[in-house]
């Protein structure tokens, strides 16, 4: 496994979703908090503005009131020339539009309109020098009509709010995109550490289902629900190992309870056949008795060897295998048979094709289809035998141009004692197509039933052995 | 079934009174050893038996026997040890051993331990009898030939050629270790179990008779244009190849 794939996977994971998800939730909801606060607080500096500006307002109608224009005019210009250290606007006009004091040029006559409540707002842009250039601000202002037909604007330097508002959209736009980030890089560290102990899991699973029931899922201690999970299939494992134990005992000693007596029985019938006079009427009894022994003799035999190649106990025993060489004996271990039946025997062997395998049983295997393949065929048939290798696999295909099985039946044929409509009349216990299913599970190889059109197309698709690439 | 050519088992058994054996059975199992013992009693040898490893160590190195039988699995002294023991202390007599069905993969550990065959229980008896033969046979034997022969059929083992009264048979590399199988255990009986083990090396039985097939298409050619039958099928154990004068 290498860490380009392994990091793949990672994105691939649940916990990665998982991940992603909540991040993508507490972004949200980090952005709707942000937000919040900052129209909260944008209000509330705003609305300190406003109130600022109106009471400079009142102050000065109330100086007007009270000491007359020419104060007003004074305090006006005072306060002007507080600037530029403060932000506000002033600008005090006649009747006429005369401007009389302040710090603005003229009355604005390009004012944005708001109304709040019974006071009207004016959102002016200004252009302030600074640094020798001019720089638009954006004004707050309200005017105040006053006795007399004179006009008084107070307004407000917001350009501080604005500057505010951008760096808060920045921050806001930063921790998204950086919370965007975190989510994804912890999402792929979490799950890699996850995936890590999940595959501890899975390959003991998959070396189980190859039939290595004596492997156990690594516990680390930590007491964790990894390592807890790790200890309940441990006990599981256990259990099913015990639970097969037993039933192996069962099997072996029933098997051995009536291999038992039919020995005896073949043995007793086979000396009386032995001792039998030639013309004695009892001889053909005798080996008719013999011959039914034999087949179920032969039948335990096969259930045997299908328990074996089930069980994986012959795994230690798989070794790399030429399955061209091994294919080809077979095929010349059945080719008089074909011939006799005159069938066509076709053989495609690609040379060299090496897979991992017990060679016992491979062989058993590729003689029971080529036996069921001579077996179906009607005389002047075809039958297939090909091997070849394909870019991740092996292959081994048997075909004939026989019946073949309806696509119906395709399942069934690998169970036990299966036979078909049309087979019962042809010998055979319906042992071979399991042992065949047996074999390809004890190697890994994946087994497919197709037509031939007309006939059976039996693929087994052997993985290919890895030392010899 | 062609039988034409066929002799029974009976008349086979009978060839052995010449050559009686003495055979030691080390088995538990006092059923079996019963009915071996009386199969081969009647087939004209002389038998002991040994109900456990132990005593079947001590007789086996104290008697004489011509061949040994034994059970894989006894009680006291397992049979692999038995062998191992015996083969340790320079006893070479031949051991044919019995183990329980299922044991597929324990032949080899059998042969390794020193076994000369390997039977798996339950057994036909004419397959006993035949593999104890061939065994004996090739332990008396103990020279290496180069040439077979049988009646009037030669058989080269370096030049690989086959002659019937000096007429050369074609014969492919199968047929000519086929061949070669029976004429080493000529006059015995060889099943079919026997052939596939020895010529293919398959330990299993395929579904049909294939091995029929085969003996048919080698007796078709060294005995073509012969008079006399070489090639003879016994009816209920197996074939044999011998000059019937």
């Amino acid at each position: 496994m290498t860490t380009t794939s392994s990091g793949f996977r990672a994105f691939r994971t649940s916990t990665f979703r998982i991940v992603f998800r909540y991040a993508a939730i507490v972004g949200i909801f980090l952005t709707l908090v942000l937000g919040l606060v900052y129209w909260w607080a944008l209000a509330v500096i705003d609305q300190g503005v406003r109130q600022t500006i109106e009471a400079e307002i009142r102050g000065l109608a109330e100086q007007y009131r009270t000491e007359g224009l020419e104060r007003l005019i004074e305090v006006v210009s005072e306060r002007s020339r507080r600037q530029p250290t403060d932000n506000s606007v002033y600008l005090l006009v006649a009747p006429d539009g005369r401007r009389l004091a302040g710090n603005l040029a003229n009355w604005p006559d390009d004012a944005v309109v708001s109304v709040d409540g019974d006071k009207t707002w004016f959102n002016i842009t200004l252009k302030k020098k600074e640094d020798g250039a001019l720089v638009p601000h954006s004004i707050q202002a309200r005017t105040f009509q006053l006795p007399g037909g004179f006009r008084l604007l107070v307004g407000h330097d917001t350009q501080g709010i604005t500057d505010f508002r951008n760096i808060i959209i920045g921050v806001l736009a930063w921790a998204a995109v950086a919370t965007l980030a975190l989510a994804v890089l912890g999402g792929l560290l979490i799950s890699r550490n996850l995936l890590r102990r999940v595959e501890n899991v899975s390959a003991t699973s998959r070396d189980i289902i190859r039939g290595d029931l004596g492997r156990r899922v690594q516990t680390d201690g930590s007491g964790d629900e990894f390592d807890r999970l790790a200890r309940s299939i441990n006990e599981m494992l256990d259990q099913i190992q015990h639970l097969m134990t037993g039933m192996r005992a069962v099997t072996d000693s029933l098997g051995h309870d009536l291999l038992s007596p039919l020995s005896r029985l073949r043995s007793r019938a086979e000396l009386a056949f032995r001792n039998a006079p030639m013309d004695a009427p009892e001889r053909e009894t005798l080996e008719l008795t013999i011959a039914d022994a034999d087949a179920i003799l032969a039948t335990f035999r096969s259930l045997m060897r299908i328990a074996q190649a089930e069980s994986g106990l012959s795994r230690a025993e798989m070794v790399a295998v030429d399955l061209t060489t091994i294919a080809d004996e077979v095929a010349e271990l059945y080719q008089p048979v074909a011939e006799d039946k005159g069938l066509h025997f076709d053989k495609r062997l690609e040379p060299g094709c090496r897979i991992r395998a017990h060679e016992q049983l491979l062989a058993q295997a590729i003689a029971n289809l080529l036996d069921n393949a001579v077996k179906y065929t009607p005389e002047n048939g075809r039958v297939w035998l090909a091997v070849r290798r394909e870019e991740r696999a092996v292959v081994c295909e048997i075909a004939d141009s026989g019946p073949g099985i309806p696509a119906e039946d395709r399942e069934p044929v690998f169970e036990r004692f299966t036979r078909l409509e049309h087979s019962r009349t042809t010998p055979g216990n319906g042992l071979g197509l399991s042992l065949v299913a047996a074999v390809a599970m004890l190697h890994g190889a994946a087994i497919e039933l197709a037509d031939n059109q007309p006939g059976l197309k039996v693929t087994l698709r052997f993985p290919p052995d890895q030392a010899a690439g | 079934m062609p039988y034409e050519n066929g002799i029974s088992l009976r008349n086979l058994v009978s060839d052995y009174a010449g050559g009686a054996m003495h055979i030691l059975i080390i088995e538990d199992d006092e059923n079996a050893a019963q009915y071996m013992a009386k199969g081969l009693t009647e087939s004209g040898h002389v038998v002991d038996v040994a109900s456990n490893g132990r005593d079947g160590l001590f007789m086996a190195t104290g008697g004489d026997y011509d061949a040994l039988i034994v059970d894989r699995m006894l009680p006291h002294l397992d049979g692999l040890a038995v062998i191992q023991a015996l083969r340790a202390a320079d006893i070479a007599t031949p051991v044919l051993i019995l183990s329980a069905l299922g044991e597929v993969d324990d032949r080899v550990k059998g042969l390794r331990a020193g076994g000369d065959d390997y039977l798996t229980k339950p057994f036909a008896f004419s397959e006993l009898i035949a593999r104890l033969d061939a065994i004996v046979r090739r332990h008396n034997a103990g020279r290496v030939e180069t040439t077979l022969k049988v009646g009037d059929l030669e058989l080269d083992l370096l030049s690989r050629q086959v002659r019937r009264a000096g007429r050369a048979i074609e014969l492919q590399p199968r047929e000519f270790r086929l061949l070669e199988y029976m004429m080493r255990h000529a006059d015995q009986v060889v099943t079919r179990t026997m052939l596939l083990e020895g010529v293919w090396d398959y330990h299993f039985d395929p579904q049909t008779n294939v091995i029929d097939v085969h003996i048919s298409r080698l007796r078709q050619k060294i005995e073509k244009g012969f008079d006399k039958p070489l090639l003879h099928t016994v009816r209920g154990a197996g074939y044999v190849l011998r000059d019937t004068p």
